[in-house]
């Protein structure tokens, strides 16, 4: 069994209650870094830790903090990313839902760290049952005397409130996020400047993932060192991963980073294998935004080593040949997917959840769409193929926020590895638009779900 | 001072100016396109992504080039960066890419359109796009919105280059945010509409790259290139007054701010100049608009610009007293500006 440190207790009943979790040993960080920490202190740990953003750029958190400028007298402010939205992606919910108490602790931990007196968990608009959850839970921690003035004695105050978005993907997207916090319009701010320089209403502000939040617990509890300790190489400590797909136990994993793909895939530990143990056909490691790869491209390197759940090892080969740990949506496909209707699926969210704000991005994410229906209806054409590979090319790094690449890198991945699939779909035309057709023609089982 | 060097030329600038100011400071073939950024309107640029350009150096200390390519517009210099725009075939490609994404869902009514002629995204799609389009599914529309009597929204043209939105956040009052809806069905807003009360709102037309914001005083009255571009002030309690008044015959057909080559006015102008001083007598002629863009405007006109030199002159003498040269009605025949 790998180390749990997120969901060590979420089996244990009541753990949503602040007195059953203080029970198990929470808000000890809070105490810990509160009466025996300077807030450097707690920074420095962070960054002995070696933790990276959980929210999908694995940037280290530690670096990140040591960035936030502190102009004297000008607030600064630590702001929880809970929007998660990327398709794949279900974690952050699960965490807030069964351990709420959990990110909030973090939220007081970090901010000291911060020297925040203020923090939002900015929470997606689809998730409005479990921002009641954290609700109640920081009503309760401010009855405790957790959050609100001089915790523990410390002369520290904070503040902690909850805002819910209203059901879009950009706006998880940190500066889209703030923006749609002050309560403006969800649009990606041009950087520089960043976040850690003007911010939520132009203060220093920190953007955290719930994931990485939580993680702070742990680091401030055991010590960075020790968090360190786990994992492989620059990919330390634990992390959730939503598994869905075709395999036999979807869910939410807290794998200890370097775990083998092939273990985490087919291990009673965790997915435990295919369902009707099929054949593995591809697999989006991180969420929809980054690169599928095909059943042998994510077992193994392209140099032959066994890749594993690091986010070094899925990188390993660049685009080429590899793929990105993301934010950990982990999607398995087996032999009776088709990578050609699960691409139109994708670039058809990426249409719906541009902002609109730069051409590419909002005109190329649209074209893509219209072409993959088309494809799929079977009207397509050996050109619309090279068509959309170049669309994505003209897309990809040339807009103001990620969410371009994000809708360029599936495609492209699709084409790079599944291309004869879009042939075949080219070639059959309208033979295959009637999908179990496709697959009694191609004698493999027929998916059971279509 | 920074040094800064774009397509091999090498010009110092003041520390804090964008590549694309740099370009412009350097001038001709170098200077990106802009489609969104307007010098005058703050936070502007950014969106459109014509004028992006290679940093092939970011700078002298860190020699390290960029990874994408940067939109010019909103990006400063460093001391010892080294820019491609024109030389790298990287760019005009990923540039064409842009003005092809520009164009899938615009109307291409050029022949019905009042901005034809004096549009941006015609200059652009000329000199930056490809012949063919590779677009074959049906375009966006909208409906046709009036902003007020004296604007007309014709959001099926707009590329969003959000600079009606900084004109109505910076030069009118009261005005929070004109965008609603998001991706390829994002609209200028009708709050837009409070704005036309204001002073200044008719800037939007000015500021609008294409003909999705046009002047309805002016709608069908004329081709641009049949008018004469006349530059003429007047006191105003409100404005500069000076502007541009566009002739067709005798009667002056649109005042508009005076634009610069990159399209951008001189000086915002009020509504009263703009929409209800349209006789040559509310104004004092200044004399006939260099037109030095390349566009059609500038096909054939001024032959006679001796002929309006002499005319002023004539006033000038007649004036003992130093007044102003008013050309009122008759003084001025402006079909005689033919000049050259
Ligand atoms: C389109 C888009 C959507 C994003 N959505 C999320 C999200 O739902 N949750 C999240 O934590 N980060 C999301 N991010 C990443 C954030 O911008 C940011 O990098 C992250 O919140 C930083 O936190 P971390 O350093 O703890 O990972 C998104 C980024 C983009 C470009
Ligand atoms: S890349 Fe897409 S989502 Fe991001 S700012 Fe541009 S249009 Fe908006
Ligand atoms: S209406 Fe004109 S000025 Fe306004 S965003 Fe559209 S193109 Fe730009
Ligand atoms: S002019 Fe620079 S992005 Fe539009």
């Amino acid at each position: 069994m790998g180390k749990k440190l997120l969901l060590e207790h979420v089996d244990v009943p009541g753990i949503n209650t602040l007195s059953v979790y203080r029970q198990k040993g929470g808000y000890a960080s809070v105490e810990k870094a509160l009466k025996t920490m300077t807030p450097e202190a707690v920074v420095e740990e962070v960054k002995t830790s070696g933790l990276r953003g959980r929210g999908g750029a694995g940037f280290p958190t530690g670096m990140k903090w040591s960035f936030l400028a502190k102009p004297a007298g000008v607030p600064r402010y630590l702001v929880c990313n809970a929007d998660e939205s990327e398709p794949g992606t279900f974690k952050d919910r699960y965490l807030m839902e069964k351990i709420p108490h959990l990110l909030i602790e973090g939220m007081i931990t970090a901010s000291y760290a911060l020297g925040a007196r203020t923090s939002y968990i900015y929470i997606r608009g689809e998730y409005f049952y479990v921002a009641q959850i954290l609700e109640k839970a920081i009503a309760e921690a401010y009855e405790a005397g957790l959050l609100g003035k001089n915790i523990f004695n410390s002369g520290f105050d904070h503040d902690c409130y909850v805002q819910v978005g209203a059901g879009a993907y950009i706006c998880g997207e940190e500066t889209a996020l703030l923006e749609s916090l002050e309560g403006k319009r969800g649009n990606p701010r041009i950087k520089p400047p960043f976040p850690a320089v003007a911010g939520l209403y132009g203060c220093p502000t920190v953007v955290n993932n719930v994931e990485t939040i939580a993680a702070v617990v742990p680091i401030v509890n055991h010590g960075g060192a020790a968090y360190a300790a786990i994992g492989v190489g620059k990919s330390t400590g634990t992390k959730l991963i939503s598994a869905s797909g075709h395999i036999k136990k979807p869910g939410v994993y807290e794998i200890e980073l370097g775990v083998p793909v092939e273990e985490f895939i087919y291990s009673d530990e965790y997915c435990g294998g295919i369902i009707n143990d099929r054949k593995l056909k591809a697999v989006v490691a991180g969420g929809s935004s980054v690169p599928i790869l095909p059943a042998d491209l994510i077992l193994k390197t392209a140099a032959g080593e066994p890749r594993l759940m690091s986010y070094e090892s899925l990188a390993d080969g660049g685009f080429a040949s590899g793929t990105m740990l993301g934010s950990g949506g982990f999607i398995v496909m087996d032999e009776t997917a088709s990578v050609v209707k699960n691409l139109y699926t994708f670039t058809r969210f990426y249409h719906h959840e541009s902002c609109g704000q730069c051409s590419p991005c909002r005109e190329g994410t649209g074209w893509m769409e219209k072409i993959m229906h088309k494809i799929l209806d079977g009207d397509g054409t050996m050109n619309d193929i090279e068509l959309l590979w170049d669309i994505q090319a003209k897309i990809e790094g040339k807009t103001i926020c990620p969410l371009g690449d994000a809708a360029a890198w599936p495609v492209a991945s699709a084409i790079r590895h599944f291309r004869s699939e879009f042939e075949e779909y080219v070639r059959r035309g309208h033979s295959i638009k009637d999908v179990k057709h496709y697959y009694s023609t191609k004698g493999i089982p027929e998916p059971a779900y279509s | 001072m920074a040094k800064v060097t774009i397509d091999d030329i090498t010009i110092d600038v003041p520390d804090g100016t964008t590549i694309l100011q740099a370009a412009r400071m350097i001038g001709g073939d170098i200077v990106p396109p802009a489609m969104c950024y307007y010098s005058k309107l703050k936070t502007s640029g950014g969106y459109c992504r014509t004028c992006i350009v290679k940093v092939e150096q970011g700078s002298a200390k860190d020699p390290r080039p960029m990874p994408k390519p940067v939109a010019s517009c909103r990006t400063t210099v460093m001391d010892g960066m080294v820019v491609r725009n024109i030389t790298s075939p990287e760019v005009l490609e990923a540039r064409a890419g842009v003005v092809e994404f520009l164009l899938i869902n615009h109307p291409l009514d050029c022949p019905v359109c009042d901005q034809a002629g004096e549009c941006h995204l015609q200059d652009l799609a000329y000199e930056h796009g490809k012949a063919d389009t590779r677009y074959e599914f049906e375009r966006r529309e909208f409906e046709k919105i009036d902003i007020g009597d004296k604007v007309q929204l014709h959001m099926t043209r707009c590329i969003l280059c959000y600079r009606c939105v900084k004109v109505a956040d910076q030069i009118t009052d009261g005005r929070v945010h004109g965008v609603i809806n998001r991706g390829d069905v994002a609209e200028i807003s009708t709050y837009i509409e409070n704005a036309i009360d204001n002073d200044f709102s008719g800037n939007v037309i000015d500021v609008c790259p294409v003909g999705a914001l046009t002047d309805k005083t002016f709608r069908f009255q004329s081709r641009v290139w049949y008018t004469k571009p006349v530059d003429a002030h007047r006191d105003c309690d409100k404005c500069s007054g000076k502007v541009r008044l566009w002739y067709k015959g005798e009667e002056v057909l649109r005042v508009t701010g005076r634009k610069d080559k990159y399209g951008e006015v001189e000086d915002w102008i009020c509504n009263s100049c703009r929409f209800d001083h349209k006789k040559t007598s509310d104004w004092v002629i200044e004399g006939p608009t260099k037109v030095d863009r390349h566009s059609v405007i500038s096909a054939n006109h001024y032959e006679n610009l001796r002929i309006l030199k002499a005319n002023i002159e004539r006033q000038k003498k007649a004036l003992p007293h130093g007044e102003k040269v008013q050309l009122g009605q008759g003084a001025l025949d402006p079909n005689n500006i033919h000049g050259k």
